[in-house]
């Protein structure tokens, strides 16, 4: 029972991270960049919906919905501003430009909403109004799972399956793979690669906003360096389970979840992030592609 | 005069640019100690020579990586973090033994680079084998992996010798490494190591600088080293005409590896507070930044790209809150205008003469 | 890639021409009463005014915390109560006058060292910092070098003034608050199952959590569970709290910053597991986290020197002028910053200091006069300092009940 309630927790930490990898596979598919600032336009959704709802007293759905559209504009800007001009450029080049503006985020979200931490209200709250909490209880109450919990494991699951049948059925959907495979080929057949990029853009930052306010629920709280350290463990997860493959990074952020949190149960809680990388190496030496990640052969 | 400028002129370009970074490196040591020694350098900037010197050579080794080797590294500063440690513990427990500072600084240095080769040594025959990305991913993850066992490390030196401990449970403390009441903590878990004994100098961090240099130049201009770059270029084609991947990978890599070792001792025998959160990923990230804006395979670009940037935020101290901010504002703008057609055509057109030299030569 | 290089020169020339402008133009202005640039050369001659002489003058006190980055929050509250302070007594119109530069150095004893020089630079006299212990370390083994008086607001390891004796602390040391919290519950929660979480790549939190299990092994008590985590796993406390809960620990000691211990005290409702919390100064600051649910921290007991809700006079004006200029209620570490100043202040009395004197003078004076005055403020009233830089004042233990602190 003891190692069903670790498992749980681990999963929905890991639906968290599944979300975040799910954007960063996106960007990185089709536009082939780490975009580095991923985590940091998370935080950004999840100050918009924090102010959302403490300010204009939103319900949180809606705040998520206006943090959607927020990060959309956000996204769409950085990446015009910031990293078209860069688009015959060095994949190094852009990294750092990416380092950039994960910085510059940071930094004018210390400038806008101060440096004193926040408090984020879960979008569904932990406890009902008895004090008792949100959660499904299984085994006569051995065993509980937080209604957020299950919501951002759903939501995740929903994600995945609607990515996976926008980049697989829809039009604009293939043009992006087309884009990824070979952008001159692409250019070629009529697909406006730039269109298509910034597209990719603003659905990766839409992902974000919702990632960012799945992310503060869980943490239930809100400072500017918020998506730093799980926007690189999302980039981990992306890699893991193969980066560019949708399905790798759900499956990826799943079990990155489930591993930290079991080693933090068994191991040691003060190597959970030690041993949650050690086991990426293992897996990229045995796979170097990733899990679901795609054999590319050389050509000569 | 005239056999020595045509002798000068008959030298390979490669040959020349070497002995002006040489001649750069000697002369900007002999100017800042001139200012220093007359007083007109001000209490900030001498303040910031070490660190200045420690992240050149960071940036040159970290360079011989990138942009000779061609793999990208983001867990530069884990192997800094492992000669960090590895140099305070050995200048701090050889205090009784060694006197001397600059002696027991350069033992400590060397200590320092031993460890973090080896440490290159062991995650570089795996790592090696990985492309691109996931490469990068990898050393990243190994960067995390060293910060947080240097986390766990418990390590005390007393009459009887070298004591450590490694907290894994999260339940030990300095005190149960069992130290005699004369016995010294050097490294206190998560507290790092506090109350170093600070020895590191500007002159020692020139002759690093000057030991890296002659180090990577005559690497990259040997055989070896064109071995490695043709790696780099195509390594198929290298492999076809039979160079050894994995050994000329791995030559440069803990060479790589070794020399950020020798950084950190420098660096950690600075201050004296120092505890491994330092040398996380945002410190490998800002080595990075360094190299890149000096220009890939540029050893004299990445040492004036180290100076000048670890010195931009604090002349941007004027800014204050501002102060981050700006310096993003510029990273994006500089990198922006480096890679903008535009500028870089009419830079070829300014400076014409200097290209069609350079193409002589 | 030639090409690009030459930009790339281009540009690093324009900074480095910038850069050299700007450096010229700070390091050309000496301020009023420029100090030594080290202990070898003050001028002998100023050391005659120290004899007889009242107390006057502008002091320039130079100011380090983070500023920036994710602990700015410590430095921004001390460095704001500082300057009230010093507004304070500016507007006394007393020979003492104050200015207050603060410098950020992201909580990072490197930036922290260059802080501290760039400060002496534009001519501070008195370092107020730093804030954080990890930069304080650095950061007072320079001024120890200099001989520049130092007084940190709540760099509180013991390592910041080990074996410096002109370096002194506003709040309590770390060993004294893990000691003093053993000693509190072994008295009034006797028999307690005690597990502790803390954060080990944290010298603060490490420190206290340290002494708190040498100290309770001393009185006996059992700890029954200890959990860790790091800057970057304080996002999930579910199986570290799992881990207390199954050991049946009924109090939780929590030597932690507020907000990580705001997520362990959603996360524990959540999983409906109610043990006594017990924190320590750095749980102060959680009841006025703005979206914070108060609801969630009834009952926690923490030992804190400062609290924004008590009553006398001083407390209320600090209170009420901090929120005027900054919109958020002061926390410990504002407190902390205003006592330096205000410490800084008497010692300068009793020292007899004039603003001519160079560093290194008003340090040699300053460390004489503080084991002899007495200094009431906010986070503690008589607080009086031994020679090794510590400071004596009783620690006061509060419980939260309907969002404010009583004392139990």
């Amino acid at each position: 029972m003891e190692f069903l309630s670790y498992l749980i927790s681990g999963i929905s930490l890991g639906s968290v991270y599944a979300i975040i990898a799910l954007g960063y596979t996106m960007v990185y598919g089709i536009a082939k960049m780490l975009n580095f600032a991923h985590g940091d336009v998370i935080m950004v959704g999840g100050y918009v919906s924090f102010c959302a709802m403490s300010y204009l007293g939103l319900p949180g759905w809606l705040s998520v919905v206006l943090a959607m559209a927020a990060c959309t504009v956000l996204g769409v800007v950085i990446e015009g501003l910031a990293y078209k001009p860069l688009r015959q450029a060095t994949s190094l080049a852009v990294l750092i430009t990416a380092i950039g503006v994960s910085y510059f985020l940071q930094n004018a979200a210390q400038l806008i909403w101060g440096a004193s931490p926040k408090g984020y209200t879960p979008l569904i709250p932990t406890t009902n109004a008895q004090g008792e909490p949100n959660a499904l209880r299984l085994f006569d109450g051995q065993l509980s799972i937080s209604y957020i919990s299950l919501f951002t494991m759903g939501a995740c699951i929903v994600i995945m399956a609607l990515l996976t049948f926008f980049t697989g059925r829809t039009k604009l959907g293939k043009a992006m793979r087309a884009c990824s495979e070979d952008k001159g080929a692409a250019q070629l057949m009529g697909i406006n690669v730039n269109a298509t990029i910034s597209l990719t853009f603003a659905i990766g930052s839409a992902l974000a906003a919702v990632a960012g306010g799945l992310l503060c629920s869980f943490t239930t709280s809100l400072m500017p360096t918020t998506g730093s350290m799980p926007g690189i463990k999302a980039f981990t997860a992306a890699v893991f389970g193969g980066i560019g493959s949708i399905p790798g990074a759900f499956l990826g952020g799943v079990l990155l979840g489930i591993i930290e949190s079991l080693a933090k149960a068994y191991i040691s809680t003060q190597l959970a992030n030690a041993i949650l990388f050690a086991v990426l190496i293992i897996v990229l030496l045995v796979k170097p592609s990733g899990l679901l990640g795609k054999y590319v052969p050389e050509k000569v | 005069m005239r056999k020595l400028t045509q002798k000068i002129r008959g030298l390979k370009k490669t040959t020349k640019v070497d002995f002006a970074t040489y001649l750069g490196v000697i002369l900007a040591f002999i100017a800042v100690t001139l200012l220093g020694r007359f007083g007109l350098l001000n209490r900030s900037l001498t303040g910031m020579l070490v660190p200045i010197c420690a992240y050149i050579v960071m940036a040159v080794s970290l360079n011989l990586t990138v942009g000779i080797l061609g793999e990208l590294s983001l867990g530069h500063a884990g192997f800094m973090s492992v000669g960090a440690f590895s140099g305070v513990i050995a200048a701090q427990s050889l205090q009784g033994a060694i006197p001397s500072a600059p002696v027991r600084l350069a033992v400590a240095i060397l200590v320092g680079a031993v460890f973090a080769a080896a440490a290159g040594f062991i995650v570089g025959v795996p790592v090696l084998r990985l492309r691109g990305d996931y490469l990068a991913i990898v050393t990243l993850a190994f960067g995390e992996i060293i910060k947080e066992l240097i986390n766990c490390l418990l390590v005390g030196y007393d009459s009887r010798g070298l004591h450590m401990a490694f907290n894994v449970s999260g339940s030990l403390t300095i005190n149960d490494l069992g130290l005699e009441p004369d016995g010294m903590a050097i490294i206190k878990g998560a507290q790092g190591a506090t109350g170093t004994t600070t020895i590191a100098t500007f002159t020692a961090g020139f002759i690093l600088i000057m030991i890296t240099l002659v180090i990577v130049l005559n690497l990259v201009r040997s055989r070896a080293g064109r071995a490695i770059m043709a790696l780099r270029d195509n390594r198929i084609a290298a492999e076809s005409v039979g160079i050894n991947v994995t050994k000329y990978k791995l030559m440069a890599f803990v060479t790589s590896a070794s020399l950020a070792g020798a950084a950190g001792a420098l660096y950690g025998l600075n201050y004296s507070n120092l505890a491994a959160s330092k040398f996380s990923f945002d410190t490998s990230i800002l080595v990075l930044v360094y190299v890149v804006l000096g220009g890939l395979g540029n050893m004299w670009g990445s040492i004036i790209a180290a100076a000048v940037l670890y010195i931009l935020p604090e002349a941007l101290r004027e800014f204050a809150d501002y102060r981050m901010l700006v310096y993003a504002v510029v990273l994006i703008l500089v990198m922006l205008a480096t890679n903008n057609d535009q500028l870089k055509a009419l830079a070829g057109r300014i400076l014409p003469k200097r290209k069609g030299a350079a193409d002589n030569g | 890639m030639k090409k690009k290089n030459l930009a790339a020169r281009l540009l690093a020339g324009a900074m480095c021409l910038s850069l050299l402008a700007g450096c010229s133009s700070t390091g050309g202005t000496p301020a009023s009463g420029a100090p030594s640039q080290g202990a070898q050369e003050s001028q002998p001659a100023q050391n005659d005014n120290q004899g007889g002489q009242t107390a006057g003058g502008t002091f320039k006190l130079g100011g380090i915390g983070p500023l920036t980055t994710d602990t700015a929050i410590y430095g921004k509250a001390a460095m704001n109560g500082a300057q009230i302070a010093v507004d304070e007594i500016n507007a006394l119109g007393g020979a003492i006058q104050f200015e207050l530069q603060a410098e950020d150095d992201q909580a990072d004893p490197e930036l922290g060292v260059n802080a501290y020089h760039k400060l002496l630079d534009d001519g501070a006299q008195i370092i107020v910092g730093s804030v954080t212990s990890g930069s304080g370390i650095a950061v007072s083994a320079e001024t120890f070098k200099d001989r520049v008086f130092t007084l940190t607001p709540s760099g509180s390891s013991v390592d910041v003034i080990d074996g410096k004796d002109n370096v002194f602390q506003v709040c309590f040391t770390d060993p004294n608050q893990g000691t003093g919290s053993a000693d509190y519950i072994s008295e009034n929660l006797p028999g307690a199952k005690v597990a502790v979480i803390y954060r080990n790549d944290d010298a603060y939190s490490q420190g206290i959590r340290d002494t708190f299990v040498a100290e309770a092994d001393a009185k006996g008590m059992s700890i029954v569970y200890q959990g860790t985590f790091t800057k970057d796993t304080q996002t999930d406390f579910s199986v570290q709290l799992a881990g207390a809960q199954n050991a049946g620990a009924d109090v939780l000691f929590l030597p932690i910053y507020y907000q990580p211990a705001s997520v362990i005290l959603a996360q524990a409702a959540a999983m409906s597991y109610a043990p006594t919390f017990f924190g320590v100064d750095g749980m102060d600051g959680i009841l006025t986290m703005e979206g914070f649910d108060t609801k969630l921290a009834e009952g926690v007991m923490l030992l804190t020197p400062f609290s924004a809700d008590a009553e006398d006079e001083r407390t209320q004006n600090f209170v009420k002028k901090y929120n005027e200029l900054h919109g958020e209620t002061p926390n410990q570490f504002a407190a902390d910053g205003y006592d330096a100043v205000y410490v800084i202040y008497e010692a300068i009395q009793a020292a007899g200091c004039t603003a001519g004197m160079s560093a290194a003078d008003i340090c040699e004076a300053l460390v004489k006069a503080m084991t002899t005055i007495s200094v009431d403020g906010l986070t503690g009233q008589g607080m009086t300092w031994k020679a090794s830089g510590e400071v004596s004042k009783a620690p006061m233990a509060v419980v939260i009940k309907d969002g404010v602190y009583v004392t139990p």
